[in-house]
């Protein structure tokens, strides 16, 4: 039997960040509870925050659920994972500017070259080029499970366009309003500053070509994508344009927006659309999506792209083994935040491991993501783990293997009362002129009882999640 | 030997098109056989944009040209000076890592045939350079040049498959069959200067780089059986036709494209 760390509850007392939520539950009653989860579901129905799930059919206007029992850390908890978050960011970041230089990792031997430059996701058109203050991965956002009161893991990196950050700033805000008194009596760090923050962050990359105040788009693939709510929510919020392919051309060097008055020069591009969309001239042909000649004026310093074209290399499940070499390597320092053990398919002896211990490991796509394509063997039928063992064996190099988890529990609302669900963390982490990281992220919960993945698209929850103040 | 080269591209459309992009890779790479000594590129009509140098020591430009367009002209002029190399391509400045040419690319997939014909040539052979060279000697022999039987789009499996083809399926073939070996290659575009007697000639050219370990790129022309010398004039490379294609460009709107290119490659009496 594993034992779960509860982040609530030490045996019956309740711990020191959870004290004030206990008496809250306590008093509440049932029916109010029932009409706030309901007002819940109608303001965020009302926004019209929903997320489409990819593969999965059914209703594309499907809203995550949210659950109102907010998450808490105190600052003490949150300086440490702060430190470790930023550290990680600069390293991807020193990796990534490394292997599009000189790759001086791979010449001191300490990352392979062919996973480096075989990888599907290293970019060769951008290599020897710099992009402003060097930086790759402008919001980088990291996922992180719990397994004890001090100890932390990094799952997996985002460094192109990670999502999510629309529901880490509608939870709290949804909560604030259903709650106020809970936010009078207790001091709670504000999250509302990520607009700011992440505007502030692209006007520091803009392009060398820029003089004076840089001229920002969210550029978008369109309505039908799954995160086009948080694509607007984000232009509002920053109080900048939301343009898809079709609004932008270049000319003259420089990358332009139509507009009622005419063409306006765009400095930077923060693109939420894969790098193989970007531009059909320098990628793939067939894309609608893109701008023609945008990789040309990218390279030539007339615009900036973030997070920049090849930053994906970074974020491969096969390259993750290798960042806390990245740490020691560019930043000559610990990590602070560790890695959860990982095993290569592709190396014959992991394979065997693997292969042997199906039952107790997680195994994942080396490209995958959303939480498909994964065995949760402890979790799976033994027919699960079979058909699982072939798809391995067919292409080995495709398949990562890590320990099951023994991932934290929050008390949830669940029909029952409050129960116990895992859960896990993704803060957003700004890289610009500065490094800022808002004090929260978004607290993903697996609603099913025992169940041990919580993407939205597996039928996870969402939390608000709160940093205490001193 | 001194060469002037006159390259003209007309793109021409039947009915008005929308706006033009084109990003041009026509520009001789700087390495010791080659020496620019007036170069001149130009779209008729259009807006330059921005150039830079990239990874692979290529110089690139973007030109655009606005609405309505029904003609897209790209004229190079230039004079150059060339020195035999032996195919090497020494003084070259780039960046990329060897080991991203080990990539396939659907013009590049190295399939049952391209792999056999690959460790048939290479046989026992241990030494990397010998090996290059007897690849490059098989592919001359499995395709036969022959215009009009294959298109842009072939592949080098298909263009071994049928045992024809032009400069463009020589270099994809030889491509694959290095990257079967575990030998790091590339696609070159270029020129080439293909008579003695000075009369210009048909020359718009591709060829094949391979990476030798302690030595570096090195050019084979299978199409020619031969390392690329100083009737070569070397303009960019890629991972294959595509991706190093002199020409890339985009004109929005419906209608049939119209391609007219014409080459003149002359040699300069001293």
């Amino acid at each position: 039997m594993i034992e779960y760390f509860n982040e609530m509850f030490d045996g019956g007392q309740v711990r020191e960040p959870y004290s004030a939520l206990d008496g809250w539950t306590r008093e509440m009653p049932a029916e109010l509870r029932a009409m706030k989860q309901a007002e819940a579901e109608a303001m965020f129905r009302r926004i019209g925050i929903t997320f489409a799930v990819y593969g999965e059919g059914g209703d594309p206007d499907r809203l995550i659920p949210f659950d109102m029992f907010p998450r808490v850390f105190t600052q003490m908890e949150w300086r440490k994972l702060e430190r470790g978050i930023k550290q990680r960011a600069r390293a991807l970041n020193a990796f990534l500017l490394d292997v599009y230089g000189r790759g001086e990792i791979v010449r001191a031997g300490r990352i392979p070259a062919r996973l480096v430059y075989q990888n599907d996701a290293y970019e060769r058109s951008v290599s020897g080029f710099v992009p402003p203050r060097g930086i790759y991965s402008h919001i980088v956002g990291i996922d992180l499970v719990r397994t004890g009161r001090d100890q932390f893991y990094v799952l997996e990196d985002n460094c192109r366009t990670p999502s999510g950050v629309s529901y880490m700033l509608e939870n709290r805000e949804i909560m604030m309003r259903m709650f106020p008194q809970l936010f009078r009596d207790n001091r709670i760090e504000p999250v509302e500053g990520y607009p700011e923050a992440l505007r502030r962050t692209l006007a520091s990359v803009a392009p060398v070509k820029c003089t004076g105040e840089p001229t920002i788009a969210i550029l978008t693939p369109g309505h039908f994508n799954s995160a086009y709510y948080e694509h607007s929510f984000l232009a509002d919020l920053m109080g900048v344009d939301l343009v898809e392919g079709a609004d932008l051309f270049v000319e003259g060097g420089f990358c332009w927006m139509r507009t009622t008055e005419g063409p306006q020069k765009l400095d930077v591009i923060y693109r939420r659309l894969d790098d193989a969309y970007l531009d059909p001239l320098c990628f793939r042909p067939d894309s609608m999506l893109g701008v023609p000649g945008l990789m040309d004026v990218y390279r030539s310093g007339g615009v900036t792209i973030t997070s920049a074209p090849g930053a994906g290399v970074a974020d491969d499940k096969a390259i993750y083994t290798f960042v806390p070499e990245m740490i020691s390597f560019y930043l000559g320092e610990e990590p602070l935040l560790e890695n959860v053990p990982t095993w290569q398919c592709a190396k014959p002896d992991d394979l065997k491991y693997v292969l042997d211990k199906l039952g107790e490991l997680v195994v994942k796509e080396v490209h995958g993501s959303g939480g498909y394509g994964m065995l949760v063997g402890p979790k799976s039928t033994k027919e699960q783990i079979e058909v699982f063992r072939h798809k391995i064996m067919e292409n080995p190099v495709n398949y990562i293997a890590q320990p099951t988890l023994a991932l934290s529990t929050t008390p949830t609302f669940v029909e029952e009362g409050v129960a116990p669900r895992h859960v896990d963390l993704r803060p957003y982490c700004l890289v610009g002129e500065k490094i800022e990281l808002v004090p929260g992220g978004l607290t993903r919960v697996a609603l099913t009882e025992g169940s041990l993945v919580v993407n939205s698209s597996q039928g996870g929850g969402v939390k608000d999640t709160w940093v205490l103040a001193e | 030997m001194i060469l002037t080269v006159d390259h003209v591209t007309t793109y021409s459309y039947d009915t008005a098109m929308g706006a033009s992009v084109q990003s041009l890779r026509l520009f001789p790479s700087r390495f010791s056989g080659q020496r620019e000594i007036d170069w001149h590129v130009a779209v008729e009509g259009g807006i330059r944009g921005g150039e830079f140098r990239d990874g692979a020591g290529d110089k690139v430009e973007s030109w655009s040209v606005r609405p309505p367009v029904e003609e897209v002209v790209v004229a190079v002029r230039g004079q150059i000076e060339t020195t035999d190399t032996a195919g090497v391509l020494r003084g070259h400045r780039e960046l990329v890592h060897p080991m991203a040419y080990l990539r396939e690319t659907t013009a590049t997939w190295g399939d049952e045939g391209l792999e056999r014909l690959a460790a048939e040539a290479v046989g026992g052979c241990t030494e990397p350079l010998d090996c290059a060279h007897r690849l490059s000697a098989a592919v001359a022999e499995a395709i036969a040049y022959e215009p009009g039987t294959t298109d842009a789009h072939t592949t080098a499996a298909e263009a071994l498959d049928q045992g024809k083809g032009v400069c463009q399926d020589h270099a994809h073939a030889l491509i694959a069959a290095a990257r079967a070996q575990d030998l790091p290659a590339r696609y070159v575009s270029g020129y080439l200067f293909a008579t003695e007697d000075g009369a210009p000639h048909e020359a718009a050219h591709a060829w094949t780089e391979i990476w030798i370990e302690g030595i570096g790129w090195i050019g084979f022309d299978a199409a020619n059986s031969c390392c690329p010398d100083d009737r070569y004039i070397r303009l960019g490379s890629g991972l294959d036709a595509h991706e190093a294609a002199p020409i890339r460009g985009i004109t929005q709107g419906g209608s049939e494209e119209r391609l007219n290119v014409t080459v003149a490659l002359e040699q300069v009496q001293q």
